[in-house]
């Protein structure tokens, strides 16, 4: 049998654990919630596996690296190589995962052009959004398909996690549909990945990745605020550990 | 410490519970990030040592020099021309502002967004922790930035010695004479003081001290420029800040010293790093003792500094001053000179800085440049894009921080910083 090449990607939200023989085909994939104890859950995973080498990212990965002596790289690199592989053409990449997001562009060769960062706060992440769908009684399967269907989008100007749930609740109050609220808060979210991408990259295919992009409402929104071609995965979760896996291969 | 200082500091207003705080954090946080560094050159030994007793036996020389008739100038920027100071028969030096320090205090008279470094000085004089401060016979406040010549106002309450001096913001005719009316006034201000006048031939010894000290600093910066380098930025970043706390000539001796050392590492083709290991110049914000998060961030994630263009760092030590006026106005004329080349973001418009950035860049071989923002530094962060841009247009990378003295943004950045390093491999 070839050599057997893992990525890890732990995340703050879920772990996601990729395996590619030596053609880059994926031969194994698992995820599960981080919990409290991140490097539990890592063991219990890499052991159901095997595999020759395996490259950690995500913002477990120094932990990662000291307790199975592994290679690391950042979200931002393994994102840029998990992306490019499904989808060559494309020129830049969003992530949004559960507590941050980025926006990275690619020079033609693949390489990390430029990227942008989040702060320090959970504004316009996954986060944001599970606690939106939560205020307004919605499961976080249900709100993108929920706010596809409102007619009217209502503008929500609060970025921040706290003020906007303020905000929610007085639009609750004061009779609003709760639809209407889901799409004005997925907009909200929409317009600051869109600053971010255009900051770094303004033209060219994009691949949206991270949990976020499982959100239908999120990539229809995207590309109608871009006015680009938007390409989601099919496991766009994964990306980052594929990208750690094809990268432990090359780095072989 | 290797003498007991209380009785030193509690004569100097300190709170010692306090300041045994800061002192115990700031030995613990020198320890795990400059002790534990490998490869450094021996000569910075002497810097561990003057670390070790920053607040000790260096204060003990501030006072014996005291009790010998000297005054002590305090100051927060490098407009303030040490030249003058010294020719004066005082000694000049930098006031802390690189940690934070009495924040809750801080925030009754400044307002939350304000800088970092502004905070963290009125955080020392409030917490009672800074004995430069305290044994500071003037505090040179200057008016640069909008948040330091307001802070001043306030800061005038609280110390009973505050001189401001008036700084230009253009870089004209009109500038020039301003900063010289203000630099005789200084000068009539420190005679004030001393009681000493200054003559051509003190000002003359005074420059010549200045210039040998800065002279140092550029042979420690010219050896930078090999690869593998062959001192970390971490420690050139130190020898920088030491520039402002330290006896000048006992400095420069020292400098040279590790200069010799390292001449002989490049020689043999020693680093502190390997070879082809990322170089990145950092520009922006001076970088006060202790805050030593961005260099240690970055050498930690595979890169090597190897230029600060900075307060702390080029743009203030770059320029020499012409030692060969005959007259004491011939030689202020040169100490102006000098001073107004300092490419501060307070001046508009302000392109020498971007052209030193670039020719730094070049002369280092620098493979990237992280732009280092204060938060709330407005002069700074706004010509923070104008940089990244010009050198962007040039195919240099560039990445641009925004942060603070907390600790709480760390795993951020090293994720920034890791992959922009990834970017530069």
């Amino acid at each position: 049998m070839g050599q057997r090449y893992a990525g890890i990607d732990i995340g703050s939200r879920t772990i996601e654990l990729v395996v590619v023989d030596e053609t880059d085909a994926i031969i194994e994939s698992q995820e599960r919630d981080t919990g409290f104890d991140p490097m539990a859950e890592a063991k219990g995973m890499i052991e159901k596996v095997s595999f020759d080498r395996i490259m950690a990212t995500g913002y477990g990965r120094n932990l990662f690296e000291i307790s199975f002596d592994a290679m690391t790289v950042t979200e931002i690199k393994a994102h840029a190589r998990g992306a490019r592989a499904l989808f060559p053409d494309i020129q830049a990449i969003i992530d949004i995962g559960g507590q941050d997001s980025k926006a990275i562009a690619l020079f033609d060769n693949g390489r990390v052009k430029k990227f942008e960062m989040n702060d320090r706060c959970a504004a316009g992440t996954g986060k944001f959004l599970e606690i939106m769908a939560r205020t307004l009684g919605f499961s976080i399967e249900d709100f993108g398909p929920e706010a596809l269907l409102a007619e009217n989008s209502l503008n929500i100007s609060s970025m921040c996690t706290v003020f906007a749930e303020s905000e929610v609740t007085s639009l609750i109050a004061k009779g609003e549909n709760r639809r209407e609220i889901a799409l004005g808060l997925h907009a909200s979210v929409i317009r600051r990945a869109a600053g971010m991408i255009n900051r770094v990259s303004t033209d060219g295919e994009i691949a949206f990745t991270g949990g976020v992009a499982n959100n239908p409402c999120m990539a229809t929104l995207l590309s109608e605020k871009l006015g680009r071609p938007i390409r989601v995965p099919e496991h766009p979760q994964r990306i980052g550990a594929l990208g750690a896996a094809l990268l432990a291969r090359e780095a072989d | 410490m290797s003498e007991d200082y209380r009785s030193m500091w509690t004569d100097l207003g300190l709170d010692l519970v306090a300041h045994d705080a800061l002192l115990s954090v700031l030995g613990q946080g020198y320890q795990d990030i400059y002790l534990s560094q490998k490869n450094r050159p021996e000569g910075m030994a002497y810097f561990d040592f003057v670390m070790s007793e920053v607040h000790g036996l260096r204060i003990k020389e501030l006072l014996d020099e005291k009790a010998a008739g000297r005054k002590i100038v305090g100051s927060f920027c490098v407009f303030v021309p040490e030249e003058l100071v010294l020719a004066a028969n005082a000694t000049l030096v930098g006031l802390c502002s690189g940690a934070d320090f009495a924040t809750e205090d801080v925030e009754r008279l400044l307002p939350r967004n304000t800088c970092a470094l502004i905070k963290s000085s009125f955080g020392f004089k409030l917490g009672k922790v800074c004995p430069y401060l305290e044994s500071a016979d003037m505090i040179v406040g200057e008016n640069t930035c909008d948040g330091k010549k307001k802070a001043y106002e306030s800061l005038g309450g609280l110390v009973n010695n505050l001189y401001v001096m008036d700084l230009p913001q253009v870089k004209s005719a009109n500038g020039k004479a301003l900063l010289k009316a203000e630099y005789q006034r200084f000068k009539a201000a420190l005679e004030d003081l001393t009681g000493v006048a200054i003559t051509k031939e003190s000002l003359k010894d005074a420059i010549h001290t200045v210039n040998a000290k800065r002279a140092a600093i550029h042979r420690l910066s010219a050896l930078r420029k090999a690869d593998p380098a062959p001192i970390s930025g971490l420690d050139a970043l130190l020898a920088n800040q030491v520039f402002f706390y330290d006896n000048p000539a006992r400095f420069t001796e020292s400098v040279n010293k590790i200069c010799d050392e390292l001449e002989k590492r490049i020689a043999a083709k020693q680093g502190v790093f390997p070879a082809k290991t990322p170089r990145i110049l950092v520009s922006g914000c001076p970088q006060a003792v202790p805050n030593w998060k961005l260099p240690m961030i970055v050498e930690a994630a595979g890169a090597v500094i190897v230029g600060e263009e900075s307060c702390v760092g080029e743009r203030g030590t770059r320029h020499l001053t012409d030692a060969s006026g005959e007259t004491v106005e011939q030689m202020l004329d040169a100490i102006v000179d000098r001073h107004f080349q300092v490419d501060c973001a307070i001046f508009t418009p302000n392109p020498d800085r971007l052209e030193h950035i670039q020719q730094m860049v070049a002369d280092y071989h620098a493979d990237g440049v992280i732009h280092y923002g204060l938060q709330f530094c407005q002069p700074y962060l706004m010509e923070s894009m104008p940089v990244e841009k010009a050198l962007e247009d040039r195919q240099i990378p560039c990445l641009r921080i925004e942060t603070d003295y907390s600790m709480e943004d760390v795993g951020q950045l090293k994720t920034r910083i890791e992959a922009f390093v990834e970017q530069l491999k």
